[in-house]
């Protein structure tokens, strides 16, 4: 029994003597924060792409600020997702790359927590802090702008003469290349790169109030919903567009000269420069008599709204995020408009070519709809907008599709 | 005698060894022990301290009845079997009945689309979210008091008397308030708070109670109120009136709307939402809480969800059928013929076999996506190209048909190397002398096989079919990466399934992100394959026992 006792009293002593050393290095670490050290720690959470552009200046920040930041990449498909569940679960980061249609549903999940916007709104793009405003709430802070264009391979073609969507696509074809003009479908369709078609034949996803501001009224049913889809049937049918396209075959026909032009967002446009290809970026031709409208897409940063650093994460984003040199390191690595407009007359924004073809072809552009609403459309729009190219009756399918969205809109209220 | 003493020796050594356990002499293997067990003691100190800090009360209690499990089995003399055990049961406990007991708990809620946090977070979210900057109005030169551990703001008016106020305490005029311009610097009973004592601006208080402070600014709650700019704790900026939760009615008072009407939106504490007048609360969302059987009762009863369950049900069952059936026929026939002595080369064959196998699924699912493309595939460029007025088969998304035989043919090259490897092992372990005695009693060729290969294989390989065809009822990799689930038909909605559907990527397009995901609803789902899954395991191994009495 003695025995069994002194065992114990050694494994006590040895257990509290470790637990208090783990404790010392938690004092110690309360000990820094008071001589002036960090002991906040931001999580950003950022893509591939963009977690090269931060990494190299972050450091500065985090020695001005006196915080961490932990960069942490994900693949931007998942980060949304993750978002949501990790969030709701009290965890999560503080910060996540992301875009501004996601604004509705994140809100309504009450995932993010609302970013004072006011003192650096005058140096934003007007439309980049609309995009990031819902009810009057500014959420996150927007960091550049990127709409859909026509991309041009003056390799195989050096001039365009067409001035509406058909001519446009004759003139591809008397090239006698194998595609005329390319544009990303796939099996589950792609209303946002197809969405400046759909736009010139007067069918907006849903119908504006008199402020501007979107309803949750679909707007492309009925008359110019029916003629875009139908238009949709035909050229399906002639072959111009096929479900066959994806993202990865625009991109590699497009680089081995397969089509004169593409309809694609910047991103691609910056890996065919990368390739060393000559391309020239164009406002997208109308093809149903009005003008060509692509979404203006507003990619930014969230902060969660389980972040326990509000005040730290705030600072780093109208401090960090949204200062000009951020941004035009950000630009480097996308290739997208900057939302500090600072950043945006900075020459080497100005006197880029593609930059100002991609800003041309946005003049018309409208935001892409934050409402919540907006989350039942995408899939179902973009299977529709598949299925009619592959084959199927253009109205009844449009119509079956608009009438699930309407469903899903109001079963969701 | 001298033998009698070496028995005496013997037995007094064996009494020494069964007093003292070889937990508990003193070696250095025993000190080496303690050492261990001290540091996991720190960890699990550590970890039950942490837990119960930030309020995880079930994780600091199932880590304390640990610590006190795995101490009294490493000290205790008598759990030598548990001594092997335990590290294993910890693991089991942590990686998968956790995993199990957490599933089937969000089986019975409602965790899905507005319906993610606690009902704490949706209010604070609510609450934050619905106050609106006035643009309007002045940002004032703030000053952050402390009473207690409660903060106030205290600012300079227009007459210059100093205003001071708290959470649900309006502003109110301090007179005995020193004020110097347009600054605040002390108030009588307060203390003044500097930016820089606050954590990551230099000092070490949490400043999550300085971003949520929000201070009316008047006793009329219309007026709106104050808070401190998060990026400045010096200045003070207007907010208009937004939502206030309260907490005796359980209700949330929205004061947002532009004609100054208050709505109220009672808590429903049943569907987990804020609701007025039967519409809920549009700002934001709800909150988790459990709906007892709601998921399985919709899983069966709701007509649309039934049909869909049906119908992918019985593809399931049919796909991982087949899989089975066609992979398994495949690798014996395969281990049939390259099982002969006379084949040159027989160990450069099994290796190239085998080939698809050390791929991983994915990937090659990935690749048999892109050469059974209609237009850009290889299978109808290259290999049917050559048929005249062949215009290409849309395998993967013309119709249910091509895209469910394209899946079991992709699955039938991704499976048949395993059944081949299983199959020549079962083989070569068939005794040849039985074969030899066979061949005496004049068996053929095709007896020998049917009446003494065969069962004889079954007895070692059926197993593995049954895992096999457990493996392919949830053969997610290969559905996901080849169809996604589709083709849908057209006309048919995105979340109806597709021709390829099987159930657990059913449970992931339930699950799935952007169009309304219903965690809820699809670990519903998923307790429903596991109990499936496990009704054909246990089915098939009585069966199997049966197949050994033939023997």
């Amino acid at each position: 029994m003695k025995r069994l006792a002194a065992v114990a009293a050694v494994a006590i002593g040895l257990t509290v003597g470790l637990a208090a050393c783990g404790g010392g290095q938690k004092d110690d670490g309360k000990s820094n924060g008071d001589s002036g050290k960090s002991s906040v720690t931001l999580t950003v959470w950022v893509d591939e792409t963009r977690i090269n552009a931060l990494k190299p200046i972050v450091g500065e920040y985090e020695k001005s600020a006196g915080v961490t930041i932990k960069l942490e990449q994900k693949n931007f498909d998942d980060i949304r997702a993750d978002f949501n569940t990790q969030v709701s679960a009290g965890a999560g980061p503080d910060i996540a790359v992301g875009a501004n249609d996601w604004l509705g549903e994140l809100i309504a999940n009450n995932l993010i927590a609302p970013v004072d916007l006011s003192t650096v709104a005058d140096q934003l793009d007007e439309r980049a802090v609309a995009a990031y405003t819902s009810a009057g709430q500014t959420y996150g802070v927007p960091y550049a702008l990127e709409n859909i264009a026509l991309v041009r391979n003056n390799a195989v073609l050096s001039e365009t003469k067409a001035t509406t969507f058909d001519e446009l696509i004759a003139e591809a074809k008397a090239t006698g290349t194998e595609g005329s003009v390319l544009l990303q479908i796939g099996e589950e369709g792609d209303g946002y790169t197809s969405y400046p078609l759909q736009s010139s034949f007067g069918a907006p996803v849903f119908k504006q109030d008199a402020d501007g501001e979107w309803t949750p009224e679909l707007g492309m049913t009925g008359d110019p919903g029916h003629a875009y889809a139908q238009y949709l049937g035909k050229l399906g049918a002639e072959g111009v567009f096929s479900k066959s396209v994806t993202y990865d075959i625009v991109k590699a026909d497009f680089q081995a000269g397969k089509a004169p032009y593409a309809i694609v967002g910047p991103w691609l446009v910056a890996d065919w420069k990368a390739a060393g290809m000559d391309v020239t970026v164009l406002p997208v031709p109308s093809a149903g008599g009005q003008p060509a409208q692509p979404f203006l897409g507003v990619p930014g940063f969230f902060l969660s709204a389980q972040s326990k650093q509000q005040a730290a994460a705030q600072r780093f984003m109208i401090n960090f995020l949204t200062a000009k040199d951020t941004q035009l390191a950000l630009f480097d690595v996308g290739g997208r408009l900057p939302a500090n407009t600072e950043a945006a007359a900075d020459p080497k924004v100005v006197e880029d070519p593609i930059v100002g073809g991609f800003l041309e072809a946005g003049k018309s552009a409208v935001l892409q709809p934050a409402i919540p609403a907006m989350n039942q459309v995408w899939k179902p729009w973009g299977k529709a907008e598949a299925d009619i190219i592959g084959g199927a009756d253009p109205v009844a399918t449009w119509d079956k599709a608009m009438a699930d969205i309407q469903q899903a809109i109001t079963a969701a209220g | 005698m001298s033998n009698e003493t070496g028995i005496d020796r013997a037995a007094a050594k064996r009494r020494r060894q069964a007093t003292e356990a070889h937990a508990q002499s003193w070696g250095a293997g025993f000190f080496v022990k303690l050492t261990l067990m001290a540091l996991i003691d720190a960890l699990g100190v550590y970890g039950v301290w942490t837990a119960f800090k930030v309020g995880s009360t079930v994780i600091g209690t199932v880590l304390v009845v640990l610590l006190i499990v795995v101490n009294y089995v490493y000290f205790a003399k008598r759990a030598l079997p548990a001594k092997y055990i335990v590290p294993g049961m910890v693991f089991l406990l942590i990686f998968q009945i956790y995993v199990m007991i957490n599933t089937a708990y969000v089986a019975f809620t409602n965790y899905g689309d507005r319906h993610m946090g606690t009902k704490q977070d949706a209010i604070e979210a609510i609450v934050r979210n619905s106050q609106v900057l006035d643009p309007d109005a002045p940002v004032r030169p703030v000053a952050l008091l402390l009473e207690g551990d409660e903060y106030h703001l205290a600012y300079v008016d227009e007459d210059g008397q100093a205003q001071v106020g708290g959470q649900d305490e309006p502003f109110a005029a301090d007179p005995e308030a020193t004020v110097e311009g347009d600054q605040v610097t002390a108030v009588p009973g307060y203390t003044t708070v500097q930016e820089a004592e606050f954590e990551g601006l230099g000092g070490t208080r949490p400043t999550k109670p300085v971003t949520d402070l929000l201070v009316p600014l008047s006793s009329d709650p219309n007026a709106g109120s104050m808070k401190v700019m998060a990026t400045d704790f010096t200045r003070g900026q207007t907010y208009r009136p937004g939502v206030e939760y309260n907490e005796a009615e359980d209700a949330l008072i929205d004061r947002t709307s532009k004609d100054g009407q208050e709505i109220v939106y009672k808590a429903n504490n049943t569907t987990g939402q804020f609701e007025a007048n039967g519409q809920r609360y549009p700002g934001g969302g709800g909150w988790k809480v459990m709906v007892g059987f709601d998921n399985f009762v919709k899983l069966f009863t709701d007509p649309e969800i039934a049909t869909t369950f049906a119908k992918v049900f019985i593809w399931t069952v049919v796909f991982a059928f087949l899989s089975v059936a066609t992979t398994f026929f495949a690798g014996l026939l395969l281990a049939l013929v390259f099982n002969s002595d006379r084949i040159r080369g027989l160990k450069f064959y099994r290796v190239i076999m085998i080939l698809p196998y050390a791929f991983p699924g994915f990937m090659s699912a990935l690749l048999w996506k892109n050469l059974l493309n209609k237009d850009y595939g290889v299978i109808n460029n290259v290999i049917l190209g050559w048929i005249p007025g062949f215009e290409g088969v849309d395998w993967l998304t013309g119709s249910a048909l091509t895209a469910q035989v394209s899946v079991i043919l992709v699955n039938l090259w991704l499976g048949y190397p395993y059944m081949f490897l299983v199959c020549t092992g079962a083989l070569q372990s068939i005794p040849g002398d039985i074969m030899e005695s066979a061949k005496v009693d004049g068996a053929g060729p095709v007896k020998r096989f049917s009446k003494i290969t065969l069962p004889l294989l079954f007895v070692s390989v059926a197993p593995l079919l049954i895992s096999s065809f457990a493996f392919n009822f949830n053969n997610f990799n290969l559905i996901y990466m080849l169809t996604g689930g589709g083709p849908i038909p057209p006309g048919d909605s995105v979340n109806d399934p597709g021709g390829t559907d099987i159930m657990i990527s059913m449970v992931y397009k339930l699950a799935g992100v952007g169009q309304n995901p219903d965690y809820g609803l699809a670990t519903a789902l998923s307790i429903i394959i596991f109990i499936v899954v496990g009704l054909i395991a246990v089915f098939s191994f009585r069966k199997t026992r049966s197949l050994e009495d033939v023997m």
